[in-house]
C-alpha cells in the first residue's frame, strides 16, 4: 500500500489555483524529491500534508487515513524556516517534542546532538543558523513516522553541514516510511533519492525515477531541471 | 575513501564499479563483510535503494554474496576476482591505447611513453 496517496488536489488562494489537480502516489521506503521554480507550489502541497492548510477539493490520505489528527501524529514535518523561540535551550525544545510526539525517540536524538557537540543547555540565541538547521533536523528524523515532509533541510548551511544533514536523512528513515524534500540545492540533494516530482504553476510537469533519468537523457537531475526552467 | 559520483550517469553503475575496483584492489578482502546497505549509502551520500541495486548486481556477478541476516559478504573465489581485475586493467590499457592512438603516436611509442611514465614516477 502507498504511504501517501494523492488524487485531484486543488488549492485555491482567491481565484488562482495555488495547487491545480494534482495526484501523486508515493510508495513506502522512497527518497522523493518535490522540485520547482519559486512560487510553483511547493511549500503550499507541503503543508496541505502536513495539515496545515485544507485543500480546496481533491483527496489526500497517509497511510490509508485522512488529513487530521491521526495523520499528524505519523507525519513529521521540517518547515523551511526554524520556528524555536530564541530564549529556549535545547533540553526545552527535546521535552517539547517528546511531550507533543508519542514517537520521538529521545535516545536517539540525544545521540546524534552529543555527535555534533550541541548540548542540552545551549540556548537557541547563541546557535548559528547552520546548527539550528542541524538541530531541526535531528529533532525531526528522531521520530520514527511514516511521512517525513522536508521542506529545504539545506537551505542556509555550508557544504559540510549539507553532507551531515543528507546523511542523517539517509542514515534515520525506515524502510516502511517514507520522505519528502523540497530543495532549490538539487545537485547536492538528488543523489539520495529515488523520484523527483517537478512542480510548476501548481502542476505536476514531471514526475520519475531519478535513475531513469539518467539514462534515457544522459543528463543530471540538476541540468534538467536548469533546461526546462531557464528565465 | 573517495566515491566521486556523477550524477549525469546512472549512480548504480558508478557503485557496481566503485565497489568492484575496491574488491578486486584489496580494499575489501575475500571472503570479508562488507557494511550494510544503509552504512555504505549514507558513507558515499546516495540513495539506499540505489546501493541496494548495485550490490544485488555484484551479487548476481558472484563477486558478493549474502549470508542470511549477517550482511554480505566478498567471495573467497580469487580466480574470479583475478578475472575481473584483468578485465579492469584491460579496459584501462585499452582506453590508454586509443588515447594516444588518437594523438597520432605508434604502438611502438605508445609502449615507450608508458615506460617513461614508469620511469618518471
Amino acid at each position: 500500500m502507498p504511504i501517501l496517496e494523492i488524487k485531484n488536489l486543488i488549492k485555491k488562494y482567491h481565484t488562482k489555483n495555488v495547487i491545480d489537480n494534482i495526484s501523486i502516489s508515493v510508495d513506502s521506503g522512497k527518497i522523493i524529491g518535490l522540485l520547482g521554480p519559486n512560487g510553483s507550489g511547493k511549500t503550499t502541497l507541503i503543508k496541505l500534508l502536513a495539515g496545515l492548510l485544507t485543500a480546496t477539493s481533491g483527496d489526500i490520505s497517509i497511510d490509508g487515513k485522512k488529513i487530521g489528527i491521526e495523520t499528524k501524529a505519523i507525519v513529521s514535518f521540517l518547515p523551511d524556516r526554524p520556528y524555536f523561540a530564541n530564549w529556549m535551550k535545547v533540553h526545552y525544545v527535546l521535552a517539547f517534542f517528546s511531550d507533543f510526539y508519542r514517537d520521538f525517540d529521545m535516545k536517539k536524538a540525544m545521540e546524534m546532538l552529543e555527535l555534533l557537540n550541541i548540548g542540552v543547555n545551549d540556548r537557541i540565541k547563541t546557535m548559528s543558523k547552520g546548527t539550528k538547521e542541524k538541530l531541526n533536523l535531528i529533532l525531526v528524523m528522531s521520530r520514527d513516522a511514516k511521512l517525513y515532509l522536508l521542506d529545504e533541510p539545506i537551505g542556509g548551511v555550508d557544504p559540510a553541514a549539507r553532507d551531515y544533514i543528507l546523511k542523517t536523512i539517509i542514515s534515520n528513515y525506515s524502510e516502511d516510511s517514507s520522505v519528502i524534500i523540497t530543495t532549490h540545492h538539487i545537485a547536492d540533494v538528488e543523489k539520495i533519492l529515488d523520484d523527483v516530482i517537478f512542480l510548476n504553476n501548481g502542476k505536476i510537469e514531471l514526475n520519475s525515477a531519478v535513475e531513469d533519468l539518467r539514462e534515457k537523457r544522459e543528463k543530471s537531475v540538476d541540468e534538467i531541471f536548469r533546461e526546462n526552467y531557464k528565465c | 575513501m573517495d566515491w566521486e559520483i556523477k550524477s549525469d550517469r546512472p549512480v548504480y553503475l558508478q557503485l557496481v564499479e566503485k565497489i568492484q575496483f575496491d574488491v578486486v584492489s584489496g580494499v575489501y578482502k575475500p571472503g570479508g563483510n562488507i557494511p550494510s546497505v544503509r552504512e555504505l549509502a549514507a558513507q558515499v551520500g546516495v540513495n539506499p535503494n540505489t546501493m541496494q541495486k548495485a550490490l544485488v548486481e555484484l551479487e548476481k556477478k558472484g563477486l558478493l554474496y549474502a549470508k542470511g541476516t549477517s550482511g554480505r559478504f566478498v567471495t573467497d573465489d580469487t580466480k574470479l576476482i583475478q578475472e575481473i581485475r584483468e578485465d579492469i586493467a584491460g579496459e584501462n590499457a585499452r582506453i590508454y591505447l586509443e588515447n594516444v592512438e588518437n594523438l597520432g603516436y605508434s604502438f611502438d611509442e605508445a609502449v615507450k611513453l608508458l615506460k617513461k611514465a614508469m620511469e618518471d614516477k
